[in-house]
C-alpha cells in the first residue's frame, strides 16, 4: 500500500516539463522557489502593511514590519489632502482612471487594426513594415524625450488630455504580439467569409476580433500598465496641475529628499502606492491565462 | 489618365490594408520615427532651445569623447556595470526561473509565476516609496534598524546618499522587478516544446538535465529567447531613471548612480544643451541596437543577423 503510494510520486510519471502532479524530484525546486518568492513579495507586503498602519505604529521605534491595529486612516487622510497647488487627490485619481480607460480601448483598436493588415492582408510593403516594427521593439522612449517634447510642442499637444494617450498608443510590442497571434488564425476562415461576400471591416470586427481575445487581453494589460503607472508624461508635457495623474502625485509624495523624510507622510504614500498597485494585480490575476497563451506566440525570428 | 487608372487598381487591391494600418502608422511616425530622426539631426547642431539650432558637424560627438570627463569617468562606466549585471544577469535569472517553473504542475506554477511577475507591474514610481522607507538613512530605516539590532552595524548608514551603496541598491531593485514580459514569454516557450523531443533524446542517450537544456530546450525556443533578450535589453536601458528616483537628485551623489539616461536629462532639461543631449541619446540608441544585434546573432534564425 505504502509502496504503491510512494511509487506514484517517485516513478516516471510527473517527471520533467509540465507535469500533471507532484513528484519527489520537484522538492528541490520548491526549496529554491519558496524563499525567493518571500523575498520578491516582501516589498509588496510592506506597502500593504504600511498603508493600514496607524500613526503610532509608523513612528514606532524600532520599526515593525507588520501592522498590529490596522486602520483606514491613511486612506481617508489621503483623500482629504490637497496637493500643494490646491488640487484634491480624487482629481488625480479621476484623471488616471479616465486616461487609462481611453488609452486601453484605443490601443486595442489601433494595434488590432494594424495587426490585421500586417497579418491577413496582401500588399507589397507588408514584410518591410513588419520588419520596421520589429526594429522598433528595441526603441527606448526615454532616449528621445527631448525631440519628443519638441514634436509635442509643435503639435500643440502640451497641456492637453490627449498628450497622455497618443504617445502610448504607438506600442511596437503590442502590434508585434497581436500580429503573431493573428497569424495563428487559419486563412481559410477569412477566405470562406470573402466568398460569402463579407466586407473587410466585417471580417476584422466580426471574425478576427472574437478569435484573438487572448491577444486583446494581453495588449489591454500592457497598455494598462503603461498608462496607469505613467508619471513622466505629467512631469514633462503637462503644466496644468489639474491634468496630472495619480502616478505623478505619488511621485511628489516621495520626492522629499532623505533627511526631510517625514514619517507621517509614509502612511499616506503607502496608501497611494497601494491604490496604484492593486489594479495591476487584480487585472493580471483575471487575465493571466490569456496572457500565457499569447506569449507562446511571442517568438522573434 | 493612366496614372489615375493605376492608382485606382492599387487602391482596390491594397487600399484597405493601408486603411487599417493608417492610424497606427501615423502615431508610430509621429512619436517614434520623427523623434529618432530629430535626435540624429539635432546631434549635429548646437541648440539651446531659445535660438534656432545651428549646424556644428561632429563637434558634439567629439566633445562627448574628448571633453566630457563625467561621461567617460562615471556615466559610461556606471552604465556598462549596470547594464551587464541587470541585462544578461536578469535575463539568465529569468530563463532559469522560467525553466524551474516549467517543472512544476499547473497550479503551483501559476502561483509562483504571479509572485515573480508582480514586482515588474509596479514600475518605478509606486515602489520608490517602499525603497525610500526600507533604505531610510537614519535609525528608523528598516535596513539600518535590522542590521543594528543584529549588531552588524553601529551607526546608521545613509544608503541612498552613499556613493558606495547607491549602485548596488539600484542593481538589486532593478533585478527585483525584472521578471517581466520576457520572463513570461520564455516560460510559455518552454511549455510549448513538444514532449516527444525529450523522449526521443532520452532514447538517443541524452542523460543529464543540463544536456537536455542545452541540446533541446534552448534550441527549440530560440524565437522566445530572442524576444526575451530584446525585452531585457530595452528594459535595462529604460530603467536608468532609478538612481535619480532613489537618491532624489540629478546628478546622483558624486555621480555614483549616474547612468546615460540621467546624463541626457541633465544636459537636456537642466542645462538646456539640447544638441549635446541629442548626441548622447544617439549613442544610447546605438548601444541598444548593438546589444540587440548580439542577441540576434546568438538566437536569431540567421536570416537577419
Amino acid at each position: 500500500m505504502f509502496k504503491k503510494w510512494l511509487s506514484r510520486y517517485t516513478g516516471n510519471r510527473n517527471r520533467g516539463i509540465n507535469p500533471k502532479g507532484f513528484h519527489v524530484s520537484q522538492i528541490k525546486f520548491y526549496v529554491l522557489l519558496i524563499p525567493l518568492s518571500v523575498i520578491m513579495l516582501l516589498p509588496i507586503l510592506f506597502i500593504f502593511s504600511s498603508a493600514f498602519k496607524p500613526p503610532d505604529e509608523l513612528f514606532a521605534f524600532p520599526p515593525r514590519f507588520f501592522v498590529i491595529n490596522p486602520t483606514l486612516k491613511n486612506f481617508t487622510d489621503l483623500f482629504a489632502k490637497l496637493s500643494t497647488s490646491g488640487i484634491p487627490v480624487s482629481r488625480y485619481l479621476f484623471n488616471s482612471i479616465m486616461i487609462t480607460l481611453v488609452t486601453v480601448i484605443a490601443s486595442i483598436m489601433v494595434s488590432s487594426m494594424a495587426a490585421y493588415a500586417l497579418s491577413k492582408k496582401k500588399f507589397k510593403l507588408k514584410q518591410t513594415l513588419f520588419a520596421i516594427n520589429n526594429i522598433a521593439l528595441m526603441f527606448v522612449p526615454i532616449a528621445v524625450t527631448i525631440p519628443r517634447f519638441l514634436v509635442i510642442e509643435r503639435l500643440n499637444l502640451l497641456d492637453t488630455f490627449w498628450v497622455h494617450i497618443l504617445p502610448v498608443l504607438a506600442m511596437p510590442v503590442g502590434l508585434f504580439l497581436m500580429k503573431q497571434f493573428m497569424d495563428g488564425v487559419p486563412d481559410e476562415v477569412i477566405e470562406a467569409a470573402q466568398i460569402d461576400g463579407a466586407s473587410d471591416w466585417y471580417i476584422y470586427r466580426g471574425i478576427i476580433l472574437p478569435m484573438i481575445r487572448p491577444a486583446l487581453a494581453t495588449i489591454a494589460i500592457l497598455t494598462f500598465q503603461a498608462a496607469w503607472n505613467n508619471a513622466e508624461i505629467s512631469t514633462l508635457y503637462i503644466n496644468d496641475e489639474s491634468l496630472r495623474t495619480l502616478a505623478f502625485y505619488l511621485g511628489t509624495l516621495t520626492s522629499t529628499t532623505a533627511g526631510a523624510n517625514t514619517v507621517a507622510g509614509q502612511g499616506i504614500a503607502a496608501a497611494a502606492a497601494l491604490i496604484m498597485f492593486l489594479p495591476n494585480l487584480i487585472i493580471f490575476i483575471f487575465l493571466q491565462g490569456q496572457v500565457m497563451s499569447t506569449m507562446s506566440h511571442s517568438g522573434l525570428k | 489618365m493612366r496614372i489615375r487608372e493605376a492608382f485606382r487598381t492599387w487602391l482596390r487591391k491594397e487600399g484597405s490594408a493601408y486603411g487599417f494600418l493608417s492610424i497606427y502608422a501615423l502615431l508610430f511616425i509621429t512619436f517614434i520615427v520623427i523623434p529618432v530622426l530629430a535626435a540624429i539631426l539635432l546631434s549635429f547642431t548646437f541648440f539651446d532651445a531659445i535660438q534656432p539650432p545651428h549646424f556644428i558637424g561632429l563637434n558634439n560627438y567629439i566633445a562627448l569623447i574628448t571633453q566630457d570627463d563625467i561621461f567617460m569617468k562615471y556615466v559610461l562606466a556606471n552604465t556598462i556595470q549596470f547594464a551587464v549585471l541587470v541585462g544578461p544577469g536578469g535575463y539568465a535569472l529569468a530563463f532559469i526561473l522560467a525553466w524551474i517553473l516549467a517543472q512544476l504542475p499547473r497550479l503551483p506554477r501559476t502561483v509562483f509565476a504571479l509572485i515573480l511577475y508582480s514586482p515588474s507591474m509596479t514600475a518605478g514610481v509606486a515602489m520608490a516609496v517602499v525603497w525610500k522607507i526600507l533604505f531610510s538613512g537614519d535609525q528608523t530605516g528598516y535596513l539600518n534598524s535590522f542590521l543594528m539590532s543584529m549588531g552588524l552595524l553601529r551607526e546608521p548608514i545613509q544608503w541612498l546618499q552613499s556613493p558606495h551603496y547607491l549602485m548596488p541598491i539600484m542593481i538589486v531593485v532593478t533585478l527585483w522587478s525584472s521578471m517581466g514580459i520576457g520572463f513570461l514569454a520564455m516560460l510559455a516557450g518552454i511549455l510549448e516544446i513538444n514532449p516527444e523531443l525529450y523522449e526521443a533524446a532520452a532514447i538517443d542517450g541524452l542523460k543529464s538535465r543540463w544536456q537536455e537544456i542545452f541540446y533541446i530546450t534552448i534550441p527549440s525556443m530560440k524565437p522566445q529567447m530572442l524576444f526575451g533578450a530584446v525585452m531585457a535589453i530595452v528594459s535595462t536601458f529604460q530603467a536608468g531613471a532609478i538612481g535619480v528616483t532613489l537618491s532624489g537628485a540629478n546628478p546622483t551623489p558624486q555621480y555614483a548612480g549616474q547612468l546615460i539616461v540621467n546624463h541626457i536629462e541633465d544636459y537636456g532639461f537642466l542645462r538646456f544643451e539640447m544638441g549635446y543631449a541629442a548626441a548622447v541619446s544617439v549613442v544610447l540608441l546605438l548601444m541598444v541596437l548593438f546589444f540587440s544585434r548580439v542577441a540576434t546573432r546568438l538566437f536569431g534564425s540567421g536570416e537577419e543577423a
